[in-house]
């Protein structure tokens, strides 16, 4: 008789793991399309919030936003607060939850049913990632090579950072148009 | 069409000149870019620090590959490091395949590693993330993946086509090295694993190395949307085989080996046979020589953990070299020639005690 392994993950106890059901995140995968959606729609909202975050200081909202997006994204994504979020290039489906951080596709090791070989009783992140994709308007973004985690941004906002540079961006476009208009 | 020949005859194993649209000075390399079907193998790594150890394991392959690669704490166990391995290789002239997986280093590390590498004549590298720390002997270690496989090829690729680190930092000479990647075709999901090849290959792979391969239907699946996409033309794709000793190891490696997927019907053949051991080999063989005509493969990574020496048997008896000869180690005269002084300066310190 083959000796059989009860494999525990250092960090997490067993009985966590058994009563986390990965439940909340997998939902999330599944309605990819319309989070997809509504993270657009918020993040023009931010966007358009930039004159105040701008008059109240992006240093001094950082905290309190760091705050409030980890809890909402620890809730919906089991977000690990990287700093460099990409759910919306992965399916909305968080890479850092995979054991090795894989930010470009699943590794080799994704067993039969589609779970992870690091952890057999988590559904692979990469699998839900392309599964979630496929419902994504902009799911294509999952071809895209991923540089390397920047680990100095780890526990930093993405929201105020892809906003403050989403506005300069803006700002930049919009004082080229001026000049052009000026020299037309 | 001049040919350069693949060794230098005042120095056999040394580097050799980087041929025009060439990125390394290795002979794997010069193989796969002249179309003929490459067969690389694994070399079990030694728990010892005995060089002899090394130049044994690799004596076994000689005159049957074109390539040895040298894992990086396979499995996630501990063993004699990979860059050492190599470097004890080019020493012989051997063309190693050096691995470098994610699990244990930083991007500081890797990088430095990589210069170090390049310094002592590697001249190939494969780029994997690695297994995670519990599949090995120590699972309470911190498992690094600071980067993963993509990134690490575009960062080798930056060192050296632009010359400089991550960082931007200048290098003042590049390493000049042929870039590898894996694949597994055997693991869900199998709609994206060809995507995946793609983003390889833009990352800067030029070559890539299979995980085993038991099951043709699948592999031949693969192989059709790889070449709808045009991927094979982009990159040299190698597929893994090795024989398996008995229906139980077979087994045993199909539920705790993550990733290799072995078909009920090969199992059961083996289980069949009156000698599995040499069931297990013909398999291989047909295996080699079956996807040697799957079009679009560029040649087979053999790795016979622990059965090291079939690896001769098996490139010979599948015919896949078609007669072609690779390379074969001779001494080299500089190690001669830097034995003979060590003598000499022995003798001159002996005679100075007296």
């Amino acid at each position: 008789m083959a000796k059989i392994v009860i494999y525990e993950p250092s960090g997490t106890s067993l009985t966590y793991r058994v009563r986390s059901r990965y439940s909340i995140r997998l939902w999330s995968v599944r309605n990819s399309k319309w989070l997809e959606w509504l993270y657009h729609t918020f993040a023009d909202a931010l966007l358009a919030l930039h004159p105040m975050w701008k008059l109240l200081g992006y240093q001094r909202i950082e905290s309190p936003m760091v705050a409030v997006e980890k809890r909402i994204k620890s809730f919906m994504f089991d977000c690990r607060m990287c700093g460099q979020c990409v759910l919306s290039s992965t399916g909305m489906s968080c890479p850092m939850n995979c054991p090795k951080n894989l930010r470009n596709g699943p590794c080799g090791g994704v067993r039969a049913n589609g779970h992870c070989e690091v952890e057999p009783d988590m559904p692979c992140v990469w699998v839900q990632a392309w599964q979630g994709s496929r419902q994504m308007k902009g799911g294509d973004a999952i071809l895209n090579v991923q540089p390397a985690v920047d680990h100095s941004l780890r526990g930093t906002s993405s929201w105020l950072r892809v906003t403050s540079e989403a506005a300069l961006e803006r700002d930049a476009q919009k004082s080229v148009e001026t000049d052009n208009g000026k020299a037309a | 069409m001049y040919e350069e020949p693949d060794e230098d005859p005042q120095n056999p194993g040394a580097p050799l000149p980087i041929l025009p649209g060439h990125s390394s000075r290795g002979r794997l390399e010069r193989v796969l870019r002249r179309g003929e079907f490459a067969v690389t193998a694994e070399l079990n790594p030694p728990d010892s620090a005995d060089p002899d150890d090394v130049y044994e394991r690799a004596a076994i392959f000689d005159g049957w590959v074109d390539g040895i690669n040298a894992t990086d704490g396979s499995g996630a166990n501990c063993h004699m490091s990979s860059v050492a391995i190599c470097a004890l290789l080019t020493r012989m002239g051997y063309a190693p395949v050096m691995q470098i997986s994610c699990r244990d280093h930083n991007r500081i590390a890797i990088q430095g590693n990589v210069l170090g590498a390049a310094a002592m004549g590697v001249s190939n590298i494969l780029c994997l993330t690695g297994d995670g720390v519990q599949a090995g002997d120590q699972p309470g270690a911190k498992p690094v993946f600071d980067m993963d496989c993509m990134s690490l090829l575009t960062a080798l690729t930056t060192m050296r086509e632009e010359q400089k680190f991550l960082s931007g930092r200048k290098i003042t000479s590049p390493p000049n090295v042929f870039l590898g990647g894996a694949i597994n075709p055997f693991a869900p999901p199998y709609d994206f694993r060809p995507h995946r090849l793609a983003k390889k290959i833009e990352a800067g792979a030029q070559f890539v190395q299979s995980q085993y391969c038991f099951d043709l239907d699948i592999l031949n699946e693969y192989m059709k949307r790889v070449r709808d996409m045009g991927l094979h033309e982009k990159c040299f794709i190698l597929i893994g085989v090795g024989p398996l000793a008995s229906a139980k190891t077979a087994r045993w490696i199909r539920t705790n080996v993550p990733g290799i997927h072995i078909p009920d019907s090969i199992i059961e053949r083996i289980e069949g046979a009156e000698d599995q051991k040499f069931e297990g080999k013909k398999i291989c063989i047909e295996m080699m020589q079956q996807i040697r005509e799957v079009e679009g493969v560029a040649g087979v990574h053999v790795m016979a953990y622990r059965q090291e020496a079939l690896v001769a048997e098996v490139v010979e008896e599948s015919g896949v070299l078609k007669g072609r000869k690779p390379w074969v180690h001779e001494p080299n005269p500089g190690d001669a020639a830097v034995s003979e002084r060590m003598e000499e300066l022995a003798q001159m310190a002996g005679s100075g005690d007296r």
